[in-house]
């Protein structure tokens, strides 16, 4: 038994996929994130077992929606996906089956049919990326185009492209997910056989008809590159935990609490969108200037905790040479507050 | 964020309670609003599931898509929604008209005296409401699949809607949680402030009271999945069969808080006084919406999917001139939101020590009333000389700065004054500040923004698409 199967106990262990790795690199400096997912934790019963439960579930009607939009594409040999393409010509081979015992062997098929470069389309190819000093598997939902001599990408989307615009979150989220698959395809096949140009197919207008659009996510790529090798090394990090830490799920709440105060996490208010512990994390963080968000830790000059920037403000506390310049502007914010609020108009009823 | 608001979030946090950041409100509260509770189905491109509307709180009406799944019961349900939106939208265009001059007093225009208010929760609400009107505002009353004329013409007027919501200052369209965030403010962040029941709960409760409206129902349009998994599908898959399953008393129970929340909101925001600039952005979206009455009766035709070039360069204009004029009446109207721009140095507060009232200034062709005071302030300033500074309790006067001489305490600052003292060479008085007078002056200027001349859409460069094509019925199929 490893290092990272004591620190998982007893649960099945959990895969990395697009979505954790693009995450992942959204709050590089969360050694706790690091360390759960690298261990395959379960975060989603973690939450539940200690008592700060989110809800990532997804609409049953979403879900529906986007397996018909999906089926509807890959219907007759993919018909209408090939005519939203323009991809009259090859095969179409779906390498699916979401089993562990089979990795490698789908994995070297998925390299044997890419790296033959006939054209056509390759289905749920079986992907891997260095993630923090670690191989991880991607089983991407997407399909790789063969076109020539380069490979694109293809993500289906069930959002709606409505003349021409989509919701900009849905985009960003595709495009970091599409980039994470670029550069798992480019590792496999090397860099100038993989396009930064990806397609996504989603449904135009208010109708199921698929419209594709062409992405370039050159950025996406190069953010990806820069925070994949920033991430600390995860084996470094798990090497200084103390030997018998683990979060088996099978300890008491308070026991698996006390293993997480073991890492550090690094909360911030858009952890809550997208990490599944953030709830607890936001009641650890409960009290720090950066709880209220980036721009309010900024504004409040960097200092740590609100009691603390509260002090400076009212002059309570005297600062430390290198909060000088912080304290003055607090100092100087709490004077003007006062003095508007004190020659405000007053509320013609009860408000509060 | 500035860190004036930044440090009330902090003592909000500290006190449990939300902290004002406004001391007079900033946005026109009708007396007779609607208010509108959209929520949609997940998973289609913006399909309805119901809406709980009305124009008073002892009155929801709700309106609801049994089988969201079935096309025709949306079309009943768009046209329902029209029936109960489109006359109040329109009852004011039908109410009386004031004569406006325009052109200096040589001519006059007229404006209904009054305009529609629509509340939505949120400003997904308002989105939502966006592509409703999209894909409503084309439908066709005759082929196919034809709708009744109540169907596109809501769709112009929501479109119309969400356009005047992306105004800065226009109240026609407002939603609950930007103008709760706008005047006070929470101790948690500004993500989390998205929920209105979290935000409402900070201003009414506290934060034990926010964390628990947390888990409460949310405001749409969107709905939880778990609603949706254990709730929602069970009931309509059920519906299939028989119409009377329940689904309208779930809804109902789910929207009800939220409509609750918005109209205690809007007293909440009632009992704050109203800023002395509010009225007149009132009066701009009544020009507004008193110009869109007069395109349908006159033309008609829905608007666009995309703008024009020119169009579209002369709507981005105005949103800037808007904001831009917006952000300088609100700290005109509120020292609370002015003492920001003292903190960035924009403005400064300070005492007059010096004044000569009757300065002359004879060097030009016509000798002119130039007054000069001195201004004693020890916060910091931030202006250079030969700026023009204004003073929010005399908007149309305008202080030229002379001179800026640093004291031990601060700075002397030097202005000589033009403007609103009287047209004659001896200033009216009360004109000019007095010795003693606290003064507040500030780089910020009420002063008219000329718009910026555009060629006429026939005009339009081939380097901007050349020429827009001429209105053509964008049938659409229905697919």
């Amino acid at each position: 038994m490893n290092r990272l199967d004591r620190l998982r106990g007893t649960g099945p262990g959990k895969r990395h996929n697009a979505r954790t790795v693009a995450a992942l690199t959204g709050n590089p400096g969360c050694s706790r994130r690091a360390v759960l997912d690298a261990a395959g934790v379960d975060k989603v019963r973690l939450a539940e077992h200690i008592g700060f439960p989110g809800s990532f579930g997804q609409s049953r009607f979403a879900l529906a929606r986007g397996n018909a939009f999906e089926a509807m594409l890959k219907a007759d040999d993919c018909a209408l996906l090939r005519s939203t393409l323009g991809a009259y010509v090859g095969g179409y081979e779906d390498l699916g089956a979401d089993e562990d015992g089979t990795l490698s062997a789908r994995h070297a098929r998925t390299r044997a049919l890419l790296l033959d470069a006939s054209e056509g389309l390759v289905d749920h190819p079986l992907l891997t990326l260095e993630v923090a000093g670690q191989t991880v598997f991607l089983e991407p939902d997407l399909i790789a185009y063969q076109t020539g001599a380069q490979l694109q990408v293809v993500e289906i989307k069930s959002f709606a492209i409505i003349d021409g615009q989509a919701d900009g979150t849905a985009v960003s989220a595709a495009a970091v997910q599409a980039a994470v698959y670029v550069l798992a395809l480019r590792q496999l096949l090397g860099d100038d056989r993989v396009s930064h140009e990806v397609v996504l197919v989603c449904p135009e207008n208010f109708s199921l008809q698929p419209v594709a659009v062409v992405l370039d996510v050159r950025k996406q790529l190069s953010t990806l590159r820069r925070q994949l090798s920033r991430l600390a090394s995860v084996s470094a990090l798990v090497e200084s935990l103390p030997e018998a830490l683990s979060f088996d799920l099978a300890q008491p709440p308070a026991a698996v609490v006390a293993a997480l105060s073991a890492v550090d996490a690094r909360y911030a208010p858009e952890c809550l969108s997208s990490c599944e512990l953030s709830v607890y994390c936001r009641h650890e963080a409960a009290g720090s200037t950066s709880a209220l968000g980036r721009p309010v830790r900024d504004a409040l000059g960097g200092v740590a905790t609100i009691d603390e920037a509260l002090a400076l403000a009212s002059g309570a506390a005297s600062p430390t040479p290198d909060q000088a310049e912080a304290a003055a502007l607090l100092r100087a914010a709490q004077r003007l507050r006062d003095e508007a609020v004190a020659v405000a108009p007053r509320p013609r009823g009860e408000a509060l | 964020m500035s860190t004036l608001v930044a440090l009330a979030r902090a003592q909000a946090f500290a006190e449990g309670r939300a902290q004002p950041i406004a001391t007079v409100r900033h946005l026109h509260v009708h007396d007779h609003p609607l208010v509108l509770i959209p929520l949609a189905m997940a998973g289609e491109a913006n399909a309805p599931l119901a809406v709980l509307l009305g124009t008073s709180v002892s009155a929801p009406r709700l309106l609801a898509v049994s089988q969201p799944r079935n096309r025709d019961e949306r079309f009943t349900f768009t046209a329902d929604l029209a029936d109960a939106v489109v006359p109040y939208l329109a009852s004011f265009g039908e109410g009386a008209t004031e004569a406006v001059p325009v052109d200096r007093g040589r001519d006059v225009r007229h404006r209904f005296v009054d305009a529609p208010q629509v509340w939505v929760p949120n400003p997904g609400g308002a989105d939502f409401l966006r592509l409703l009107g999209r894909s409503t505002r084309f439908r066709r009353t005759d082929g196919d699949h034809p709708v009744p004329a109540s169907v596109p013409l809501l769709g112009q007027w929501l479109t119309w809607l969400a356009a005047t919501a992306e105004v800065p200052g226009s109240a026609m369209l407002p939603n609950t949680v930007q103008a709760l965030a706008m005047h006070w403010t929470t101790g948690q962040s500004a993500a989390e402030d998205a929920h209105l029941g979290s935000l409402f709960a900070w201003i009414t409760g506290g934060a034990a009271a926010a964390r628990e409206a947390e888990a409460g129902p949310v405001a749409g349009p969107a709905t939880d999945p778990e609603f949706d998994n254990k709730i929602l599908a069970p009931l309509i898959n059920s519906s299939d069969a028989s119409s009377g399953s329940g689904l309208s008393e779930v809804l109902l129970g789910l929207l009800m808080p939220t409509w609750e929340r918005m109209w205690h909101s809007l007293d909440l925001l009632r009992a704050l006084p109203e800023g002395a600039r509010v009225g007149s952005r009132w009066d701009s979206d009544r020009d507004a919406y008193s110009a869109f009455v007069a395109h349908l009766e006159e033309d008609g035709t829905p608007q666009p999917r995309r703008d024009g070039a020119v169009a579209a360069a002369a709507r981005l204009q105005r949103l800037e001139n808007a904001a831009a004029r917006y952000a300088v009446q609100r700290a005109f109207d509120d020292p609370l939101v002015m003492a920001e721009h003292r903190l960035t140095g924009a403005a400064f507060g300070g005492t007059v020590t010096l004044a000569k009232a009757d300065r002359i200034d004879d060097t030009g062709k016509r000798p002119v009333l130039r007054p000069r005071i001195m201004v004693a302030t020890t916060e910091p300033v931030r202006v250079e000389p030969g700026a023009a500074l204004t003073s929010p309790a005399r908007p149309s006067q305008k202080a030229k700065v002379i001179s800026v001489t640093p004291t031990p305490t601060g700075s002397d600052v030097l202005l000589e004054l033009s403007g609103g003292m009287g047209r004659k060479l001896v200033a009216e008085p009360g004109s000019v500040p007095a010795v003693g007078e606290h003064l507040l002056l500030t780089t910020l200027s009420e002063a008219y923004r000329p718009g910026a001349a555009f060629p006429d859409p026939a005009d339009t460069p081939w380097t901007h698409g050349g020429p827009p094509s001429a209105y053509e019925d964008p049938a659409e199929a229905v697919a």
